[in-house]
């Protein structure tokens, strides 16, 4: 069977919209993404080398604003209903699939290489801004927040800028 | 009135919420085309605008909805989650952000919905996303000037630039309906063909015509905490405003009466509520007025606020602004508390009475003038007891 077109991307725009209002109506606070990142490593961490948590600065800064589980936190829920939706919706659209996504330009290995180096990138520059494309950007531009708005210029303005020198990887 | 977390939905139940969100939020992102990397980057590549273009429907869709909300009483904006604004770290943070999207083809959002549908690539941006984060963690110390230089606190945009809220939002609507028709344009030219998808001109002439429509009604929502508190400033306005009354006999009565249903609310500042204040007074800024805790207090049922402050005038200015934002029984205190004191807690006898009123007015007061002072030390014993456990209800902690 063939995959399902994309949904209007204004249309999909008007029922993301909805769902950040309707989220900082009910809980007070935008949607997210890197903070269950956080909460992971946090919780491996501390997992695997308690000790360590416990003597290191940002571990015990982390459990001062967050203490109990780091996994029981809004975002770790959140992420899992992500997986779970996504999952549906790859579904009923026939596009659920094992496969490595690459342009036919690049090879296995570069696109292993630059996801791998990518979400690096992007994980550390969201803990660094506090935040990610959804966090910071998305529900920082629906509630009007200063810093919001200036990670999402410099996300999207930094991604154009450093565009040109990985057009080999896509285009 | 939201936000509804944690009164009417507890903390518990929010986690059940948390994953419903984020069914809708996955379901979304993928129906959108947000579970492919080449479809993310093409923004960058002017072949395809699709983030863009869902992106900035979806920001503006919920700005303009939490100005409604805000506007309309629905929401207390002052319990809701304001990023928190550090200059540089956002600036670099983004930068680096920015890199990794077009290094790795995903943000941390679309990599979870990528890779719930299989796509391999994604998973190992995930898994690149958690060595991100632990560099960051086993890193801190080395980052950590940068993370908390120039700290502005929950700023909004439009208070750092000195606009108000509703011209910023239209400004930020025209110019992602702009990009909407530019970008379009770009597509085209890049591809070499017309997307079929946005054939239909009267249609996106139609929604571009309704976007701005609803970004000019943003003017119509002013920020009603700004006019209404300028309004106030106007004591014509204010002298001339007719809202009920009460005189310093009438409240010092119902107080020694302990009236279940008297409800005061003190203006004055914190310090000089902590010196002096009336038995059961609860104590608000004007500001406060606007907010969660007031709307609780002034909403139930059966209960008289009377409003008071050292001047008439402020005491009245509470009244007003209670009864412009729908708390029918709002009164002040006539005379303010300074005739409060000059009449009932310091009262002397003025002289031998003329006639009965005021035989009997005199006979209150001397009364009233024994017992009020009594209670109102009780009432400073007891704010001093629970004053520890301050029950105002906090911002939301939110963010990634």
């Amino acid at each position: 069977m063939n995959e399902t077109k994309y949904m209007n991307p204004y249309l999909a725009g008007l029922f993301l919209g909805l769902i950040l209002l309707v989220t900082i109506f009910i809980t007070g606070r935008g949607l997210g993404a890197s903070g269950a990142v956080k909460s992971a490593v946090v919780a491996t961490v501390q997992t695997v080398t308690p000790t360590h948590t416990a003597e290191t600065k940002f571990y015990k800064e982390y459990q001062e604003e967050h203490p109990g589980n780091p996994l029981k936190s809004w975002l770790v829920f959140e992420i899992i209903g992500v997986v779970i939706g996504a999952f549906i919706s790859g579904l009923i659209s026939n596009r659920l699939k094992f496969k490595l996504e690459r342009s036919p330009k690049s090879t296995t290995k570069i696109r292993i290489a630059g996801a791998l180096a990518g979400g690096l990138l992007f994980g550390f520059g969201a803990q660094i801004g506090r935040g990610c494309t959804s966090g910071a950007a998305l529900s920082g531009m629906a509630v009007l927040s200063a810093g919001g708005l200036i990670t999402m210029m410099a996300i999207f303005g930094g991604a154009y800028a450093f565009a040109y020198f990985f057009r080999k990887l896509w285009i | 009135m939201g936000p509804l977390v944690p009164e009417v939905i507890g903390n518990e139940l929010n986690f059940i919420v948390a994953l419903f969100v984020g069914i809708a939020f996955g379901f979304i992102l993928e129906q959108a085309g947000f579970s492919t990397s080449k479809k993310l980057v093409g923004l960058f590549y002017g072949y395809d605008f699709t983030v863009l273009r869902v992106f900035f429907t979806a920001g503006l869709v919920a700005m303009i909805g939490v100005i409604a909300f805000d506007h309309w009483g629905l929401l207390d904006i002052s319990l809701v989650y304001i990023n928190p604004t550090f200059l540089w770290s956002a600036i670099i943070g983004g930068l680096i952000m920015g890199l990794g999207f077009v290094v790795g083809g995903f943000c941390p959002g679309t990599s979870v919905c990528a890779a719930a549908i299989g796509k391999i690539d994604a998973m190992i941006f995930i898994a690149g996303s958690f060595f991100g984060v632990l560099l960051f963690a086993e890193g801190y110390p080395l980052f950590e000037n940068l993370y908390k230089a120039a700290p502005w606190g929950n700023v909004r945009v439009f208070d750092t630039l000195g606009i108000s809220q509703s011209l910023f939002a239209f400004l930020l609507t025209v110019v992602a309906v702009g990009a909407f028709w530019a970008t379009t344009w770009i597509e085209n030219k890049v591809n070499g063909k017309s997307n079929p998808e946005f054939n239909s001109k009267p249609l996106y002439l139609g929604l571009t015509g309704l976007a701005l429509i609803l970004a000019l009604s943003a003017f119509a929502l002013p920020e009603k905490r700004d006019a209404l508190l300028a309004e106030l400033d106007d004591t014509n306005f204010v002298n001339s405003y007719v809202v009920g009354s009460m005189d310093c006999d009438e409240l010092a009565f119902n107080l020694m009466d302990k009236d279940k249903n008297l409800q005061i609310i003190d203006l004055r500042k914190q310090k000089d509520f902590d010196v002096m204040s009336l038995p059961n007074s609860t104590r608000f800024d004007l500001e406060n007025l606007f907010e969660k805790t007031a709307h609780k207090l002034l909403t139930i049922k059966h209960k008289k606020n009377v409003f008071i402050s050292e001047d008439e005038i402020m005491a009245k200015k509470g009244a007003v602004l209670a009864r412009e934002l729908g708390y029918t029984e709002s009164y002040y205190l006539k005379g303010g508390l300074k005739q409060f004191r000059n009449d009932i807690l310091n009262f002397k006898l003025p002289g031998a009475a003329s006639n009965q009123h005021e035989i009997d007015t005199y006979r209150f007061r001397t009364e009233a003038a024994k017992v009020l002072p009594v209670m109102i030390q009780e009432y400073k014993v007891k704010l001093a007891a629970t004053s520890s456990e301050s029950n105002k209800p906090k911002r939301v902690v939110g963010g990634c």
